[in-house]
């Protein structure tokens, strides 16, 4: 089981989180419920180790910046847009994560963008930059992904047709674990397995459950809290 | 590079061509030759060996400075734009560098160190160092904090990073840095070489102007910016293409 812990988290010297726990099972898909603006993306860098200005950890582990028990696990990191290096091709942005090329195309294949390797990632969809950067993502080998609303701006089939590819990847992935941001019930209830909402000021997490010992009323009066 | 745009720019050459002509001949007068007088200027110092040879002293000069002041002004703009503390230490030294005029700067090195290579070129290096800096330091500031943390993420190297992630976000303001550097470089070198040496195209327009020979001077000023406007087409504006092809999108093959 992987757990994070931190006593609280400030941004700007003003408080945005209290003191949260979260705990991932191996091979489960635990999704992170709250409103815009409750500082999920905060917490999301916070827990891939990537240092952010103007904001603080509190607490014992944000001495030395391990907020993991037992270990740290592998992450690898979604985040909401692609982040493609836009002078390089698909196939250049991803040998810079694994340079074995056909490792690289095996994955491309599993997301049907075998053919677009020489586009530079101004060339295809907002769609396809997501499944590149869930490849990129994936190259990784990670023990946990964290994903932070992979599906925003996504017209309707694209957002369906990626959930898909998210489930078949991740969640259906025997022991890759996964945290998943969105504010999206449906998402929540199709990809989870467990749930914990945000809520408060400064947030906290006001619920946590097994996906199917929730209904979508309960949560949706959870987000509304 | 386009022919459309090539031919313009032949247009405007011949265009100025031929308003120099009409006004020599108006003026008649030695001190505006007209063209012709000044290609019989040039094909004479090109006989007599001394064009080329003084062509490729100054281009030495040229080549040299901008090199150095291109490497050292890069890397303390991109620091200077980079970390604040470096910043604070270093703007008020650039903003005097950028307002001593590049004479003085000049002229100072020679009574320090003599009438010298060294203080040649480094004079030149100082002039434009600053400017440099100021071009890159822009550059350093507008990183892209979204790609930087996403490099971390996926565990770039160091040379992952140079290449990659900093380098093209750099090539816009290097290329600006470059072709206002090359202007400002070759016409600080010929005061150099004006003021200081004895070979180049500098020392050559210094003979030149000792005889008011006005058709020497400006077929020494037309070589000098025939070679500046090869380098542009042949060297930057290839340069250019290339490292904008992802703007244009499309694929790569």
């Amino acid at each position: 089981m992987f757990e994070f812990h931190v006593e609280g988290l400030a941004l700007s010297q003003k408080q945005v989180l209290s003191a949260l726990s979260i705990r991932v099972q191996p091979g489960e898909t635990h999704c992170l419920l709250g409103p815009s603006g409750s500082g999920k993306t905060t917490l999301l860098n916070l827990m891939a180790g990537l240092a952010q200005e103007n904001v603080e950890a509190l607490g014992n582990g944000a001495k030395d910046k391990n907020y993991w028990s037992p270990n740290p696990p592998e992450i690898g990191y979604l985040f909401q847009q692609p982040r493609l290096l836009p002078w390089r091709t698909i196939m250049q942005n991803l040998l810079l994560v694994e340079p074995d090329k056909e490792v690289v195309l095996n994955l491309l294949e599993e997301v049907k963008l075998q053919d677009y390797v020489d586009y530079y990632p101004a060339k295809i969809s907002l769609g396809m930059a997501r499944r590149v950067a869930l490849v990129r993502c994936l190259l990784l080998k990670p023990e946990l992904v964290l994903m932070d609303e992979p599906l925003t701006s996504l017209d309707l089939p694209t957002a369906r047709e990626m959930r898909v590819l998210i489930k078949r990847l991740v969640c259906d992935h025997p022991t890759r674990s996964m945290l998943y941001v969105t504010h999206d019930l449906d998402e929540a209830l199709e990809l989870g397995d467990s749930v914990s909402v945000l809520g408060n000021v400064p947030a906290q997490v006001i619920y946590n459950s097994r996906i199917d010992e929730v209904s979508r009323n309960e949560l949706e009066a959870l987000l509304k809290h | 590079m386009k022919t459309g745009r090539l031919s313009d720019q032949f247009v405007a050459f011949f265009c100025l061509l031929g308003g120099w002509w009409l006004v020599a001949s108006f003026v008649a007068s030695p001190l505006l030759p007209a063209p012709l007088e000044v290609f019989e200027a040039l094909s004479k110092e090109f006989h007599e060996q001394r064009l080329i040879e003084s062509l490729l002293v100054t281009l030495q000069r040229v080549v040299i400075s901008f090199v150095f002041a291109m490497l050292l002004g890069g890397i303390i703009g991109v620091l200077m734009g980079r970390f604040r503390l470096v910043n604070r230490i270093l703007d008020p030294l650039l903003i005097i560098l950028l307002n001593i005029p590049a004479l003085v700067i000049i002229i100072l090195l020679y009574i320090w160190f003599g009438l010298v290579e060294v203080a040649a070129v480094a004079a030149v290096i100082i002039n434009k160092l600053p400017n440099v800096a100021v071009t890159l330091r822009e550059g350093g500031r507008m990183f892209d904090h979204e790609l930087e943390e996403m490099s971390v993420m996926y565990g770039f190297s160091f040379q992952q990073k140079l290449w990659h992630l900093w380098w093209p976000q750099l090539f816009p303001y290097i290329m600006i840095a470059t072709r206002s550097g090359l202007a400002l470089i070759w016409k600080i070198v010929l005061v150099v070489e004006l003021l200081g040496r004895s070979d180049g195209v500098g020392f050559q327009l210094h003979l030149a102007f000792q005889s008011f020979d006005v058709a020497t001077i400006l077929a020494y000023s037309l070589a000098f910016i025939s070679v500046v406007q090869l380098i542009e087409w042949f060297i930057l504006q290839p340069l250019d293409r290339r490292a904008s092809r992802w703007q244009k999108g499309g694929s790569n093959v």
